[in-house]
């Protein structure tokens, strides 16, 4: 019993990661269409911007920040400097050219910082609180939850209840539409590859204390996790990427829990399979709307 | 050109690719008028629309609104040059509420003060919306989605409107209420209105000016009495 507790929290910290990483993979798939291939390499990217700040600063907190405006921009860069100039007619093509971004970063990352791990520092202590007798939650936990709930809630007011959000949505679901109502759809699309890859540089530097350290392929397996929890969830529905995110986390943790660690990136690999297989379109997928 | 005149169209050249659809279209609609662009399909009335909001780039010609040209605008800047282009099939965006699609009409506007007085006034003239704020745009009436589509385009106060075949689908009843309408913000606020229509009788009977559009060109522009009146005419051009 002890040891479901801790699988079961386990598995919420990390799925709670899974889940923002997810969630940033939603926001460009509705806004562009594009399921940004290149997010886990862009993520990291910010986390070894932070981690030079760090260790020339001595801050964590002052790396944590400026990881988050290293993503930020590094989103906005990616959208400008190259996905706007992509020809969209094939879905295949933004694919291809996510990819080639992948292998520039991460050879990039490579010259820069080299490609031994880096260690990353956790801001709170990772070792585990124990509440009569069972070990729960540790403190680095509760970091995790409350940030990422913060943030998630944070995306959802905004989506949902200030101008700016409304404007991403008429832009992302009617741009023509949205341009002839004063919108503009460019900047707009811009912001959301902004705040996505932002929210992917905050998952990173939640995730990678917990993992082996910083590397430039580090994101790899929390992407295809990631990715998973969004297609589990169904790419259009923030909600489902939350869901989604979390679930993969579970699962993932009792598998690596009662069946060995070696079968995790096969369990996600066939959760990902049997979603695709069964309902494509995710759980979460809304009612298609009737088109007039 | 007048001083009264809110839209000059002159030379106007635009299409798709290398075949020109507007073969020199030239146009006047005197500020307070109705002008109902008429022809039949594939003589580029709605490209002309197009064209006019900037949806598609001119190949030649000049567009005045109020005597500004209107050359390189981006579309998003327009409705802050007074014009609101309501497209075909209305583009009522269906996954967000009634009062989303209303207040996005408004959001460019600085006086918010004046944004949210003519978000009121918008419920006020079109009752079944106020009662359907919160219902998604699928979820409303082909009449519902006509009010929702005009409502949204008052709300950012348009000198002039460019409408899309209002009467596309809707029962007769509804159409002629929207066509009363339209005389009606005509009359009370002044409303500049550019009409394309398939239903030449009930684009007529609102207007004040007939153009008949052929191939791409502006074959004739008239009172739309004199058009409504004018049996041969009519049976050259509209065919009824």
């Amino acid at each position: 019993m002890d040891r479901f507790v801790f699988l079961t929290v386990d598995g919420l910290s990390r799925g709670a990661v899974y889940a923002a990483f997810a969630l940033a993979l939603v926001l460009i798939w509705r806004a562009a269409r594009v399921v940004n291939f290149a997010q886990g390499a862009m993520a990291v990217a910010a986390a070894y911007v932070a981690y030079t700040v760090s260790t020339a600063t001595g801050s964590y907190w002052l790396g944590f920040v400026v990881a988050i405006v290293a993503g930020l921009l590094l989103g906005a860069l990616v959208d400008r400097v190259v996905m706007r100039h992509v020809d969209h007619a094939s879905p295949l093509n933004p694919v291809i050219v996510a990819l080639g971004l992948v292998l520039l970063i991460q050879a990039v990352l490579g010259m820069v910082y080299g490609s031994e791990f880096r260690p990353a520092e956790a801001p709170f202590s990772r070792s585990a609180l124990t509440v009569g007798g069972v070990a729960v939650l540790s403190p680095y936990d509760l970091f995790v939850f409350a940030t990422i709930g913060v943030v998630v809630s944070g995306l959802a007011w905004m989506f949902a209840r200030t101008p700016v959000g409304l404007r991403m949505r008429a832009a992302a679901f009617a741009p023509e539409v949205s341009r002839l109502l004063g919108v503009n759809v460019g900047g707009m699309l811009t912001l959301g590859w902004a705040l996505a890859s932002g929210v992917g540089a905050l998952a990173a530097m939640l995730v990678l204390p917990t993992e082996l350290g910083l590397h430039p392929h580090a994101m790899d397996l929390v992407f295809v996790s990631a990715f998973t929890a969004a297609v589990v969830g169904g790419l259009d529905s923030p909600p489902g990427a939350v869901v989604g995110g979390l679930a993969v986390g579970l699962l993932l943790s009792y598998v690596s829990g009662y069946a060995g660690s070696d079968l995790t990136p096969l369990a996600v690999l066939v959760l990902l399979l049997a979603v695709l297989l069964v309902r494509p379109g995710g759980l979460f997928a809304p009612v298609a709307a009737r088109r007039v | 050109m007048t001083a009264t005149d809110l839209l000059v169209v002159r030379g106007l050249v635009a299409g798709y690719g290398a075949a020109p659809v507007l073969r020199a279209i030239d146009l006047t609609v005197p500020a307070g008028t109705i002008a109902a662009v008429v022809g039949a399909n594939g003589a580029g009335k709605t490209t002309l629309l197009r064209a006019l909001s900037g949806m598609i780039r001119p190949a030649a010609g000049q567009v005045l609104l109020a005597g500004e040209d209107l050359r390189g605008t981006p579309v998003e800047q327009l409705v802050r040059r007074g014009m609101a282009h309501v497209p075909e099939g209305r583009g009522v965006i269906s996954e967000l509420t009634v009062d989303e699609n209303l207040r996005l009409g408004g959001l460019w506007r600085r006086d918010r003060a004046d944004a949210g007085r003519a978000l009121d006034e918008v419920y006020q003239l079109f009752e079944p919306l106020a009662r359907r704020r919160r219902h998604l745009g699928h979820q409303l009436s082909g009449g519902e989605r006509q009010m929702l589509a005009l409502g949204r385009a008052l709300v950012g106060r348009p000198r002039l409107l460019l409408l899309d075949e209002p009467s596309l689908g809707l029962a007769p009843r509804v159409v002629a209420r929207t066509m009363a309408l339209l005389r009606q913000l005509r009359d009370r606020t002044g409303l500049t209105v550019l009409l394309v229509e398939q239903n030449v009788r009930s684009a007529l009977a609102v207007a004040d000016q007939g153009v008949v559009m052929s191939l791409g060109r502006v074959v004739i522009a008239a009172p739309a009495v004199q058009l409504r009146d004018d049996v041969d005419l009519r049976h050259a051009y509209l065919g009824f």
